[in-house]
């Protein structure tokens, strides 16, 4: 069953330093408010996964929280590069960063494998592409019945996956819904998992029978955190800001801009400083 | 005849080669601009597809990025990341795959991960995303890039997705069946494959654009075909519609 707890005790409880996390999210419902409490508990060399590390990634990078990453897409979506994980990557700045990079297809076949406790995920894929080359966790495998070789990978199994969901129930069952990503698989494939929502309704109702729920007894800990996937967005509660997207490419593009940023923003603020950002407009 | 720019006649010309029955995986940026000029005029029931998850998606404004709200409230239905790349994306559903790169070679191989060595590079790029598996796996490609030195280079240090590899039947060779890139839309010419070789080659330039400033601004010898016509100017209406649609983003984007 989950627990409903704070965000800081839930952190402190289910991320470990040298722990491989996965903080999903597809565009819609980043767990900002949860990464932003990781760094402020001083979390270390955690091995970072993620489809599409965007701002929160080049964040948890930039402060040095993270000794690696996989990943398959990492930019700031629609406007540019990610400073601090060109800087890592590039100058090693603040220390050096060990990658494994796969595609998109890939990583959501290895969350896949992950939740269905495969040990490995295959694919048509990688055909003519570099990244074999450089990746030795991209092999081979050929199909028993046509002797077609496929791509295989081996499966996500985090030690700990965090998401933002739209609401749970006060027994724990959460809800998500809208652009999905792989946060089912993700949290699925993880041993722990620490799922911040919106709000905490008496009954969750799922709004059809096919919503994506996750149940209680398949999650670790649930945090009431409104506002939490800012500058991301909550279907229903509200838009992304794509204003301060944009913003970010000038903040993280300097060391000390972003450094100043990090203290007032994440370090000298708490999780309820999101709940400014939600108005809810839902039904 | 009305003044338009480079960027405009890439966009319109990237817009007209999609038809209302293709079912278009969309890139954010240029081909996402394209996608939506060729829904709002000659291909009204063209079908959408984000890799977010949206199908069928019908945004009033072009999304920032890949996953925006207005991209899953104007869609048919969305599912999930590793549905889409299973289902739709592997499962052959998708006619033509839009990609663009920092880099692209003769035979239509694209770069968006690294300049420079792999492990230490000079320029450390976005990523192949889900460019890779687009590339194999949708019914033909379209690129959409700007004509330059820098991003036209004779050799990749990188490929992220394959093209037409090494040229001739290399698609063949390696058990793919789609046809790979079929179009590169860039903002002065279009190009080709040559239909033997797969090289690149030019068969339209732009209304007020030079065979010279085609060379000038590629980084190898680029080919002209035998017969090259003139890309037919935008007209009031293409140019209207993509000047509305993007208006309508600028404002849209600075607000949020």
């Amino acid at each position: 069953m989950a627990k409903i707890v704070s965000l800081s005790e839930a952190v402190a409880e289910n991320v470990r330093d040298g722990d491989t996390v996965a903080m999903e999210g597809f565009t819609h419902l980043i767990p900002y408010a949860a990464g932003h409490e990781v760094i402020r508990q001083g979390k270390k060399d955690l091995f970072l996964i993620r489809m599409t590390p965007d701002i929160l990634y080049d964040q948890l990078i930039g402060v040095g929280a993270a000794r690696g990453m996989k990943f398959s897409w990492g930019g700031n979506p629609g406007v540019g590069s990610l400073h601090r994980f060109r800087d890592a990557v590039e100058n090693q700045w603040p220390r050096p960063l060990e990658i494994e990079e796969h595609s998109h297809a890939a990583m959501a076949n290895a969350y896949e494998a992950g939740a269905a406790n495969l040990p490995f995920a295959m694919l048509r894929g990688y055909i003519g592409a570099d990244l074999p080359k450089v990746n030795p966790n991209i092999k081979n495998v050929t199909c028993p019945f046509t002797g077609e070789v496929l791509a295989a990978v081996p499966a996500i199994r985090p030690d700990v996956t965090i998401i933002h969901a739209l609401r749970a129930d006060r027994k724990g069952n959460v809800l998500l819904e809208g652009i999905v990503g792989v946060q089912k698989e993700a949290v699925l494939a993880a041993r722990r998992s620490i799922i911040t929502v919106e709000e905490i309704v008496e009954e969750l109702n799922p709004p059809s029978p096919n919503s994506v729920v996750l149940p209680t007894w398949a999650v670790t800990s649930v945090v009431l955190v409104p506002g939490g996937a800012f500058p991301s967005y909550a279907q229903g509660y509200y838009a992304r800001s794509n204003a301060f997207y944009i913003a970010w490419d000038e903040i993280a593009r300097d060391r000390g801009s972003f450094q100043a940023w990090i203290k007032e923003n994440v370090m000298e603020a708490r999780p309820e400083d999101f709940a400014k950002y939600a108005k809810k407009h839902a039904a | 005849m009305t003044d338009f720019t480079p960027t405009e006649m890439m966009t319109i010309a990237a817009a007209r080669a999609l038809t209302n029955d293709d079912v278009c995986f969309v890139g954010i940026g240029a081909p996402s601009a394209a996608c939506n000029v060729a829904r709002l005029t000659h291909a009204p029931d063209i079908t959408l597809i984000y890799e977010s998850g949206t199908v069928g998606t019908k945004p009033d404004v072009l999304p920032l990025s890949i996953g925006d709200g207005e991209l899953c409230d104007t869609a048919l239905f969305t599912v999930s990341v590793p549905e889409m790349f299973r289902y739709w994306l592997q499962g052959g559903r998708i006619t033509t795959g839009f990609l663009g790169g920092a880099q692209i070679d003769r035979f239509a191989n694209l770069n968006t991960t690294v300049v420079g060595p792999y492990d230490h590079p000079k320029v450390r790029l976005p990523g192949g995303g889900g460019a890779p598996e687009i590339a194999s796996n949708c019914g033909q490609i379209f690129i959409t890039m700007a004509l330059s030195k820098r991003g036209f280079i004779e050799k990749l240090p990188f490929i992220t997705s394959m093209g037409h590899g090494e040229g001739g039947n290399h698609r063949e060779r390696l058990g793919m069946k789609t046809k790979g890139p079929t179009r590169v839309i860039t903002d002065l010419c279009i190009l080709e494959p040559d239909p033997v070789t797969k090289e690149l080659t030019v068969v339209s330039i732009h209304k007020g654009v030079t065979r010279e400033q085609v060379s000038e601004n590629c980084g190898w010898a680029i080919k002209f075909a035998d017969e090259v016509i003139e890309t037919p100017a935008p007209t009031e209406t293409e140019l209207s519609v993509l000047r509305d649609i993007n208006a309508r983003t600028k404002k849209a984007h600075e607000a949020a």
